[in-house]
């Protein structure tokens, strides 16, 4: 990585904030040189099928979509499109394995399979972190040193289990549910296929995933790894497709769980649907998670947890911490901070080493953020995004923003926009921050900075969220349970309570 | 001149139990009691209503959080204190039991000792259940990191008409075990037990709000249950699956934890049943 020292040419834009601080302390920015990963480690076959019972199957109707790069919008393959018949032969075949193979496999059989594909996960990491990065859009430096390491340690943590539910649940027997029907989004591809696949197979489930339509090509290569370690033929199905394959598995009647990661909307269908079917349900959905930030903060340390929070992985993260809360007292010097961070960051390339926001995943979800950007304005908060940043000509490319003097009766209070959009209020007292943050219906994450160690014990027990990172954010780890209150769903993946949804009490 | 005939005894009206207080409901609407094969009713019980029922739940959001912030150990303390409150007035229990309910003898005598079981059971739970579901976890980094569970908030259950007060003792119980409070509806004849419940949460320090008892009809309130959207958590015990179903549905607004009904009485998972696990995360280092 080569980099140089340039004194800023053009002078930044304000936005008519008195505030703005030039780009820079001394003038200096500091300018990167490409460092371009190359992509010559993957190769993506012109067409994909499905995988059903070991088998890589075509489409009932034959039909095929996109799946589309969006760092430049080009087709990078195509991908069988999976109807109702498709579902229920996946379905079909991952019941034929559950009842033949899979439930009969003693603990110790199953981990074994799960620590030999953490291990190929492992030795093929660059492959699948280049691969997530061209069709996901997230920054290769994310892909290849948060979610590919994730992904290989969370089937080593599960792999783990498989032979010790014994202790899942102290003093109750425990066994599988049966075929799990697993939908995952687009923002983590390989790693939430990893959260929903390695818990339900060491508890002796048999799966059919279907991964988002815009981002299956990591679940469709975690496919060949699986027949490269060996598993059992219909121990893991894969549907591509959109929402009509998706309803189609929520509805099967051979489907014994369904687990949900995507929208609260999404979420709320999946569950009526499901009512009365007696199917277990575990939804993890969205989130409008509030960052609290005290003035006895560490403020440069905050600042970084914030940036981090809400612009890593583009905002496309559920638990993003979208709605700053500053303390009144220091939210001045700490918005001139956060605007000097923001002006640092590089969007761009994802496969650039360098950069720090890659391209939003896809021309819908650009439009949606652009649209709630402008509901912002219109609604009449201060809007800031470092205008001096290039963004690429082609490609979904958008700066990091925030809005300021918002009130939690703002839309983009209250809506989750999955995108590198902030909004910032201030407060005056714990017990205020506490009741802001809480005052929505999503209840998934939230984050404190405080040097505080009593402060922060106090808040963390008033914030309604089951993920609260302190003096720290966006921590992701196999062994720390992960999910929602509220609206954010229910169950929890990660950690030993992640596999009582994939268990049945047996007694 | 004589005294009253003491042979006609007073037919008492039982009032609902809401916000430790015992309001009759509010829409002046009663029914009888009447225990099987049995001609005269044995009290008259108040049909709530959906005002009752909002106002239950009121009181229960009112509740929640200083019940949550109750030590452990006084929410056991508490419980305690309830199931030895029904010990006390086990001769109006069992008349109760026996007299407006129907129940044999032996079956009201093992009615009572299980209810007084199921309080006992989830007194002592409020402070082990963090214990064996909470955890430490080990996460590969400089990071502190546990999970302890939390309550969900207003817990709404629905019993079943056949009264089974062990049953409704320990629902009610393992749910304020946890920090939650209740909106119970003890539908047709169960609701003949609102009067000697109330009378012990009443009277075993249980801050008003944290329980909450409606009689009624289970057809006129169970999908306001449903679509109620500060109740957090439904469990309905009534058996129709047709009603189950619609509530399941109607549950789904807000994202209600759905509890189906099953499972043993006395367990430590049916204190898991209304919780969330909250994982914090903290840095570890200089």
């Amino acid at each position: 990585m080569t980099e140089h020292l340039a004194h800023a040419s053009a002078s930044p834009a304000t936005n008519g904030h008195p505030r703005d601080p030039a780009p820079a302390p001394g003038g200096l920015v500091i300018d990167y040189a490409p460092s371009i990963e190359s992509d010559k480690i993957v190769q993506i076959p012109a067409r994909h099928q499905l995988y059903i019972g070991g088998k890589w199957t075509q489409p009932a109707a034959g039909r095929y979509f996109d799946s589309i790069n969006p760092a430049t919008n080009q087709v990078l393959s195509e991908i069988a499109e999976a109807d109702a018949s498709d579902v229920d032969a996946a379905v079909r075949a991952a019941r034929r394995s559950y009842d033949r193979t899979w439930s009969k496999l003693s603990g110790r059989e199953r981990g074994r399979y799960l620590f030999r594909i953490a291990r190929l996960i492992q030795e093929r990491s660059r492959e699948l972190a280049v691969l997530e990065t061209i069709d996901n859009g997230k920054p290769i430096r994310e892909s290849r040193d948060v979610d590919l390491p994730l992904v290989a340690a969370h089937f080593f943590y599960y792999a783990g289990w498989a032979d010790k539910l014994e202790y899942a649940l102290p003093g109750r027997k425990v066994g599988p549910i049966g075929v799990a029907g697993q939908i995952i989004p687009w923002n983590f591809p390989l790693l939430m296929a990893a959260w929903k696949i390695a818990p339900a197979l060491a508890c002796g489930n048999t799966v059919v995933l279907k991964p988002a339509e815009q981002t299956p090509l990591t679940a469709l290569k975690l496919m060949e790894i699986f027949e490269e370690a060996g598993l059992p033929p219909g121990v893991v199905n894969l549907v591509t497709g959109a929402g009509e394959a998706g309803a189609a598995l929520v509805a099967h009647p051979g489907v014994d769980k369904i687990a949900f990661t995507g929208s609260t909307e999404v979420g709320k269908i999946i569950a009526r649907s499901v009512a009365g079917s007696g199917k277990k349900l575990t939804l993890e959905l969205g989130g409008k998670s509030a960052h609290i930030v005290f003035e006895d903060a560490a403020i440069d340390q905050a600042v970084e947890g914030v940036i981090n929070g809400i612009y890593f992985n583009q905002g496309h993260v559920c638990c993003a911490g979208s709605r700053l809360l500053l303390e009144e007292s220091v939210s001045g010097v700490f918005l001139d901070k956060l605007k000097v961070r923001m002006r640092q960051l590089r969007v761009g390339n994802p496969l650039d080493k360098n950069t720090d926001i890659g391209a939003i995943n896809s021309i819908g979800e650009l439009d949606k953020i652009k649209r709630l950007i402008e509901l912002g304005k219109q609604e009449g908060s201060s809007y800031f995004e470092p205008e001096e940043i290039k963004l690429p000509q082609a490609g979904n490319f958008l700066r990091p923003c925030f809005f300021s003097d918002v009130a939690s009766s703002h839309t983009l209070c209250r809506v989750e926009v999955f995108g590198p959009v902030l909004t910032v209020s201030t407060f005056r007292t714990p017990a205020e921050a506490v009741a802001k943050a809480n005052d929505t219906p999503y209840g998934l994450a939230a984050g404190i900075w405080s040097e505080k160690g009593s402060k922060i014990h106090k808040v963390a027990s008033g914030l309604r969220a089951g993920v609260i990172w302190a003096n720290t954010y966006n921590q992701f780890d196999p062994t720390s349970p992960f999910g929602g209150y509220g609206e954010s769903g229910y169950g929890r993946e990660g950690g030993r309570h992640g596999l009582l949804p994939y268990l049945e009490i047996l007694g | 001149m004589k005294t009253a005939d003491l042979k006609l005894p007073v037919l008492k009206t039982h009032k609902l139990y809401i916000g430790g207080a015992f309001p009759r409901s509010e829409s002046g609407r009663s029914y009888p009691l009447v225990r099987p094969g049995a001609k005269k009713p044995f009290a008259q019980l108040c049909l709530g209503s959906r005002k009752d029922l909002r106002a239950a739940v009121d009181a229960a959001l009112g509740a929640q959080h200083g019940w949550a912030a109750r030590s452990a150990y006084n929410r056991g303390q508490i419980l305690y204190r309830a199931a030895e409150m029904i010990e006390g007035r086990a001769d109006s229990w069992l008349a109760l039991l026996r007299e407006g309910l129907g129940l044999t003898p032996a079956q009201a005598e093992r009615a009572l000792a299980g209810t007084i079981d199921a309080l006992v059971y989830y007194a002592g739970a409020t402070d082990k259940y963090p214990q064996v579901i909470g955890a430490v976890n080990p996460v590969a980094g400089p990071h502190h990191n546990f999970t302890t569970p939390e309550a969900v908030g207003v817990i709404g259950l629905i019993f079943a008409e056949d009264p089974d007060p062990a049953a409704i003792a320990a629902r009610i119980a393992a749910a304020i075990a946890a920090g939650n409070t209740v909106v119970a509806l003890l539908p047709g004849r169960a609701g003949g037990l609102v009067a000697e419940f109330g009378e012990a949460f009443a009277t075993s320090d249980l801050p008003g709000g944290v329980v909450n008892l409606l009689s009624g009809s289970a057809a006129e309130l169970a999908s306001q249950f449903g679509s109620h959207m500060e109740i957090q958590g439904l469990t309905y015990l009534g058996g129709d699956h047709a009603v189950q179903t619609e509530l399941e549905r109607l549950g789904a607004d807000n994202m209600k934890r759905y509890l189906r009904p099953g499972g043993p009485l006395l367990a430590l998972e049916r204190v898991l049943d209304f919780v969330e696990y909250k994982t914090v995360w903290h840095p570890i280092g200089y």
